[in-house]
């Protein structure tokens, strides 16, 4: 009787990169929802129109490089970077420039590096990036949260306004729009307003903006679920946050009035979504354990000082991109004490 | 100074996997009758080739050296029977790399008659540690856990490491695999008998048992026998279930809280560590003075009809392990020598049974599934996080796919045990030990090279060195000879010039005057 030869281990963990890319996908599933009802149909047709492109850019390019269109496709990788792209857009952007953001992301971001696993930048959020300095005004255009909406939209208006740029009657960008908390904050500080006076402003809630701060919550509970999978690993979101909590906690204690509270910060933007999403993307970021932990905590003290002092209002997606950068030298300074290490030697 | 507390401390990483252990635990199936030929490998150990002491056609008795070796790291090698030697030729051994290797071949004349043996020595505490070392040499002991290391080199600690701890190994942690988990439970007294002398040998203040805590009945059989054995000394820890927990370093981190030193022995923090069965067979060589000529080994896995251990002398062929154990059925798959952690596969079961096989696994196709498609590292760390070395997987993986042989041992290459626990976890199925494999061959392979070459630039600068000295002691010598020529001539030629000058100017004034006494007669 003859037996087929390959090396040991024989056998795996049921476990592999779709599985692991689908339960992302997955913890996404509750903060969509959440936007989808404070910001409406938009957010949907943002997703829909980056994963298609997504999915179109990869087998381009997977054809292009000769490489298995279908198997690597179903990696579900593609449909990742599009879905964290779609949703950190305004839900009312023209079409062709989520496209060219999904095109930028695949292509120059994932493919030209190698494809996945190769690619030194997060690729959602060198997207972002790309399309914020390109155009800035429709990368703030955002819609006022649905408790604050005078004109809420259906899903046939959106797909107008989307792919058309018509809006409907009376309506005009001035009045459907609204400035993200963020952005309202900036402003206002800077027109040396206090914090106590600007709290009074209807688009205020209980300690950020009026309907956002609660959407970090619903990706908090796909983040500890993905936690709770161990699809990713506590350090970079909890040293992220502890980065930002730190920075604004010590500002804040100097001149409440200035200066934003922590709970602010931690639920306006991007920040629970890149704690949990965007910053724990394994292939750009740090992969020692505590390479991670500065890793994150240096993302969260950049998000800090950009939105701070810094010229956009956000800054998770340049932070992000920041670190990626630095990841291959924290990682060469951080590797870990191996088994036995001498004290001599491993110093 | 006694370990406190042993078993409270901890070795980082690690995985559970479902360990089946029991489709063969606690089953005997016997001892397998001796085969009518046999094939005896010359090399089952770690350590240089043993060299054969018999020649074809030679009568040999069953326990008498038929091949020996002369280096220090090496083990000899016994008839298991009494028989005929056929002849010595290459045939397939179980060996990863599938290629054969020169083996003895030994006919058996089924007299089974056993030669001349040493004394038993039943008096070994009153002996030298030294005369014991000997005697386990003799008898051919090498680690049965499965690395087949000489038992007598690790012995031989020297006096400047003094060892504090004996740590015996019952943790089997490899899934399937039952065989000393069945020892412990059958035969703890004569364990408990090698732990007495292993004790003397080494000197060793204390002996900790390590057996995991899923072999409870062995627990209890190891307790029971030290209990009898009124050794104060020697205590029975309950280790947790988890691979790799009978690694050796991971073991005595375990019951000790010492970790072996990169790239070093256990000797050096005063610690030796010997299997069980290891342990059972040092007490054959002491008291019986019997050498190792057979071993339990565990036939298990969906692929054969009754599982369980037998006792198989070594050079049987493992087609015959087999049949005595059921026979295949429809779903053997895979034949893997060890366990399915570190084992590896073989082509067929023509090849015979050696001192380190512990395991003959036959996998069903679920249970060692072909390996899937590679895709590429997504860094995500699961290898890390389960790495009990505490090395970076991901990066060694990346440098050894590079052949970036100088980085993967600045991220200690070689503090690698291949437990495949990276492979296990890996979400993108990459045969990470496989890389690591490559990487170390590549690396001894280039220092053996650079060695080669340190040794022609040696020797061909001695050549050169000896060239010259040569032709410079020819030079001396011509220049010496010339000399004393010179010398000679110029001592010599006084006289004779003076003479060959005057007899000349003699010739020409006899001939002058000769020339005027014709002109005169004229």
């Amino acid at each position: 009787m003859e037996f087929p030869v390959h090396t040991s281990p024989y056998g795996q963990l049921p476990n592999n990169v779709t599985r692991l890319m689908g339960q992302v996908l997955l913890a996404l599933v509750p903060g969509i929802i959440a936007l989808v009802y404070y910001f409406g149909w938009g957010v949907i047709i943002n997703i829909c129109i980056a994963i298609t492109t997504a999915v179109a850019a990869e087998a381009g390019i997977l054809h292009l490089r000769k490489r298995p269109i279908l198997p690597t496709l179903m990696d579900l990788s593609a449909v990742v970077t599009a879905v964290l792209l779609a949703i950190a857009l305004p839900p009312l952007l023209p079409w062709w420039m989520t496209v060219l953001g999904v095109l930028f992301a695949i292509i120059m971001v994932k493919h030209l590096y190698g494809g996945l696993g190769y690619n030194p930048f997060n690729p959602a959020m060198a997207a972002y990036v790309l399309l914020l300095v390109s155009f800035p005004l429709s990368m703030t255009r955002w819609l006022p949260p649905e408790m604050l909406n005078q004109y809420p939209l259906d899903f046939l208006q959106s797909l107008t306004i989307i792919f058309g740029g018509q809006f409907p009657d009376n309506l005009t960008w001035d009045a459907i729009t609204s400035a993200t908390p963020l952005d309202e904050m900036r402003t206002r500080l800077e027109m040396h307003q206090t914090i106590s006076e600007l709290s009074q402003s209807p688009l205020w809630g209980d300690f950020g903006g009026r309907g956002w701060e609660w959407i970090g919550n619903w990706f908090l509970i796909g983040g500890l679920f993905l936690l709770w999978r161990k699809v990713i690993s506590w350090h970079i979101p909890v040293a992220m946050i502890a980065g930002l909590l730190l920075s604004a906690g010590i500002f804040w204690m100097i001149d409440p009035e200035a200066m934003p509270s922590p709970a602010f910060h931690l639920f306006s933007g991007g920040m629970i979504l890149g704690a949990f999403f965007i910053a724990t993307d394994p292939v750009t970021a740090s992969t020692t354990p505590r390479g991670r932990i500065i890793y994150g905590f240096l993302i969260g003290v950049t998000v800090y000082i950009i939105r701070t002092w810094g010229g956009y209002p956000d800054a998770v997606a340049f932070a992000v991109l920041l670190m990626n950068m630095a990841a291959p030298t924290i990682d060469y300074y951080t590797k870990p004490k191996v088994f036995g290490a001498r004290e001599d030697k491993d110093g | 100074m006694i370990t406190q507390n042993p078993g409270r401390w901890d070795f980082h990483g690690g995985i559970h996997r479902p360990d089946r252990k029991s489709l063969s635990a606690g089953k005997f199936l016997g001892k397998l009758p001796l085969p009518e030929i046999l094939t005896l490998p010359l090399q089952q150990h770690i350590g240089s080739t043993a060299e054969p002491a018999v020649t074809a056609g030679e009568q040999v008795h069953k326990g008498q050296i038929i091949a020996r070796t002369t280096e220090y790291i090496g083990a000899p090698i016994h008839a298991p029977t009494s028989g005929t030697i056929l002849g010595i030729e290459e045939r397939p051994v179980p060996h990863p790399s599938g290629l054969n290797a020169p083996c003895i071949l030994l006919q058996a004349d089924g007299k089974d008659a056993w030669g001349e043996l040493p004394e038993p020595l039943p008096q070994y505490a009153d002996l030298d540690p030294s005369l014991l070392r000997e005697r386990i040499r003799w008898a051919g002991i090498v680690g049965l856990g499965g690395a087949a290391f000489p038992t007598s080199v690790k012995l031989n600690h020297g006096p400047d490491r003094p060892i504090q701890t004996l740590v015996i190994n019952g943790a089997e942690c490899e899934p399937y695999i039952t065989c000393d988990d069945l020892l412990m439970r059958e035969q703890a007294d004569r364990i408990v008998e090698g732990i007495k002398i292993l004790l003397h040998v080494v000197e060793a203040e204390e002996c900790l048992i390590g057996i995991e805590d899923n072999k409870p009945e062995a627990i209890a059989a190891m307790q029971q026998a030290v209990a009898e054995s009124a050794l104060r000394n020697v205590q029975v820890v309950q280790v947790a279930t988890r691979y790799p927990m009978g690694g050796e370093k991971q073991l005595i981190k375990v019951l000790t809280g010492k970790e072996v030193p990169s790239h070093g022995i256990p000797a050096e923090i005063g610690v030796i560590c010997i299997n069980v069965a290891t342990a059972a067979a040092v007490t054959d060589a002491v008291i019986a003075g019997r050498p190792l000529l057979s071993r339990l080994v565990t036939v298990t896995g969906e692929g054969i009809a009754n599982p369980g251990n037998l006792e198989v002398a070594f050079g049987t062929s493992l087609s015959q392990v087999i049949a005595h154990a059921g026979g295949y059925t429809d779903l053997a798959y895979k034949l893997i020598l060890g366990g399915p952690m570190m084992g590896f596969t073989l082509g067929n079961d023509q090849v015979p049974m050696t001192k380190g096989a512990n395991c003959l696994l036959l996998a069903g196709k679920e249970e060692a599934p072909d390996p899937d498609k590679a895709l590429p590292c997504i860094r995500c760390g699961k290898c890390v996080e389960v790495c009990p070395a505490q090395l970076l997987p991901q990066q060694l993986y990346w440098y050894a796919r590079a052949k970036d042989l100088d980085k993967t041992r600045e991220y200690n290459l070689f503090d690698c045990i291949e437990c495949g626990c990276c492979s296990w976890v890996c979400p993108s199925h990459i045969p990470l030990v496989q890389y690591y494999r490559f990487a170390k061959t590549e690396t001894w392979a280039m220092e053996k090279e650079k060695q080669q070459a340190e040794e022609a630039r040696r020797r061909h600068e001695a050549r050169t060195e000896r060239l010259e000295r040569l032709e410079q002691e020819r030079k001396a010598r011509l220049r010496q000879k010339k000399e004393a020529l010179e010398k000679k001539t110029a001592r010599g030629a006084a006289d004779p010039k003076k003479a060959a000058i005057e007899a000349a100017m003699k010739r020409v004034a006899e001939k002058k005057a000769r020339q005027s006494r014709e002109n005169e007669e004229r």
